[in-house]
């Protein structure tokens, strides 16, 4: 059988992150490939954080679309390497995250040479409020609900909202 | 069409856009798929690298466990911080330490999972199977908070800048899954050590109460801080090999930071000598305080009473 690699890659693009469902694997840039191995589809993902949760259900997701779409034998793999980062969020992902009332990360820092250094200065306000505009927002926990989010507040117009921290 | 897509078909799939989490779950729940929630995985899913073969010139009994030093203070250090959910002081911070567990928890997975397959075993096995001479973990990973939130915090900020600086060594390890993780984990423990130093100064800079109570967990952790800088025999071979990092060449970095933090903080940096060796030995050749036996006893109960059980 001839494995239509332009159909499962539509049918990839289609499947959502199962604990921010408004984006699709693909805006979060955790999909790496669309292939075909031997006589089976080839999808490779990679994770987020080294702990996160939802991999598991992210291949069971892709695994079971690409079944219900007809293809026969599917693969999903899983690379380490290279580190995910919030820089391959597409920009379709960071419109959607903003509509959703979470602000989507500003540009990784990049990485200077020597050792990580360790600023001690007060987090940035430089997050817009996803929900009225404003520019500057305060920030209430280093820790969201998920491992990729902090939590954050607007002095404006006084909602809390997640923010998608840069990694 | 195979099995797996009957049954799928057969559960009336409905909403198909995902907007609903259990939605997915209970696709699942009518055959035998072996889990019944998020992050059961099988062991050479967890990453394609683990099956790496092993570098020129190394030998794959170090490699294996050198994987299981890093993946042990990973694992032991997850499981302390574990413990503070449902009893953190605030539920933020309560957040906090249990997401820093995961990132741990999923940093040792991978080791011991790059370990087990050099070695024939499997990471489950390893995690929970093993007695405390077995583990190769580091004894600040295995200590107890007691619930004094000042020393979890203390901690975090010794362990976080000690592995940063490690891993950050690491990113260009012989050793694919050790790079990999170092990669990742680099990101992850940055965060860590910023979240930690942050509190530190909070408390250390704070009421006299908060101020007395980090620098006495500072003065309870600073016996602990020597051995992370002690290179076994190990990590000397490998070292050779590019696929480790001597730990004492990481002192440098370590105390500049903590020093940074400290100073900062308004505290003082304890002048407390390291605990001792027995024979030679500590944490890496398998000799642990008596904490690591209560948390093996605690983290490995379940496993043990229902072995080789799936959900």
């Amino acid at each position: 059988m001839v494995i239509d690699v332009a159909t499962a890659r539509e049918v990839v693009a289609g499947v959502v992150d199962p604990e921010m469902p408004m984006l699709t694997l693909d805006d979060l840039g955790v999909v790496r490939g669309v292939d075909v191995e031997g006589d089976a589809v080839l999808v490779t993902i990679t994770p987020t954080y080294s702990g996160c949760p939802a991999i598991e259900e992210m291949r069971h997701d892709l695994r079971a679309s690409l079944t219900r779409a007809g293809f026969a034998r599917v693969e999903v793999r899983t690379v380490l390497s290279p580190a995910w980062s919030t820089d391959w969020i597409s920009d379709d992902g960071r419109r959607k995250l903003a509509e959703a009332g979470i602000a989507p990360p500003g540009r990784a820092a990049p990485r200077v040479a020597g050792p990580v250094p360790l600023t001690l200065t007060p987090p940035s306000a430089a997050v817009r409020c996803p929900h009225c505009g404003a520019p500057a927002t305060d920030e209430l926990s280093r820790f969201g609900p998920t491992a990729c989010t902090a939590l954050r507040r607007c002095p404006s117009c006084r909602e809390p909202f997640e923010h998608m921290k840069e990694i | 069409m195979n099995v797996h897509h009957t049954e799928v078909e057969g559960h009336a799939v409905t909403d198909t856009d995902g907007t609903n989490a259990y939605q997915s779950l209970s696709e699942t729940t009518g055959h035998d798929d072996p889990r019944w929630a998020f992050g059961t995985g099988i062991v050479e899913e967890a990453g394609a690298e683990i099956t790496s073969p092993v570098p020129d010139g190394v030998d794959p009994a170090d490699l294996a466990a050198y994987c299981l030093m890093l993946g042990d203070d990973a694992l032991v250090y997850s499981h302390r911080l574990s413990e503070w959910v449902s009893n953190a002081p605030e539920l933020e911070e309560e957040v906090a330490l249990a997401n820093t567990a995961l990132d741990l928890l999923g940093q040792a997975r991978v080791l011991l999972a790059r370990s087990a397959h050099l070695t024939g075993g499997d990471e489950d096995s390893l995690a929970f199977l093993r007695t405390d001479a077995q583990f190769r973990n580091v004894g600040l990973a295995e200590l107890s908070d007691d619930l004094d939130f000042a020393r979890a915090v203390g901690r975090m900020l010794i362990f976080s800048t000690w592995r940063l600086a490690l891993l950050d060594r690491l990113v260009g390890s012989a050793d694919p899954v050790i790079a990999a993780v170092a990669a990742k984990g680099v990101k992850e423990l940055t965060y860590h050590r910023d979240y930690a130093a942050r509190w530190t100064l909070r408390l250390g800079d704070g009421t006299d109460e908060s101020h007395a109570r980090m620098q006495a967990a500072l003065d309870a952790l600073w016996p602990y801080v020597g051995e992370l800088f002690r290179t076994s025999d190990e990590e000397r071979r490998l070292v050779e090999a590019g696929v480790a990092v001597d730990p004492a060449l990481t002192r440098e970095e370590v105390d500049a930071v903590l020093d940074q933090v400290i100073t900062k903080a308004t505290l003082t940096r304890p002048d407390k000598p390291a605990i001792g060796t027995i024979g030679g030995r500590s944490g890496r050749q398998g000799v642990h305080t008596e904490h690591l036996g209560h948390a093996l006893a605690e983290m490995q109960s379940l496993a043990r009473q229902h072995p080789g059980t799936t959900w």
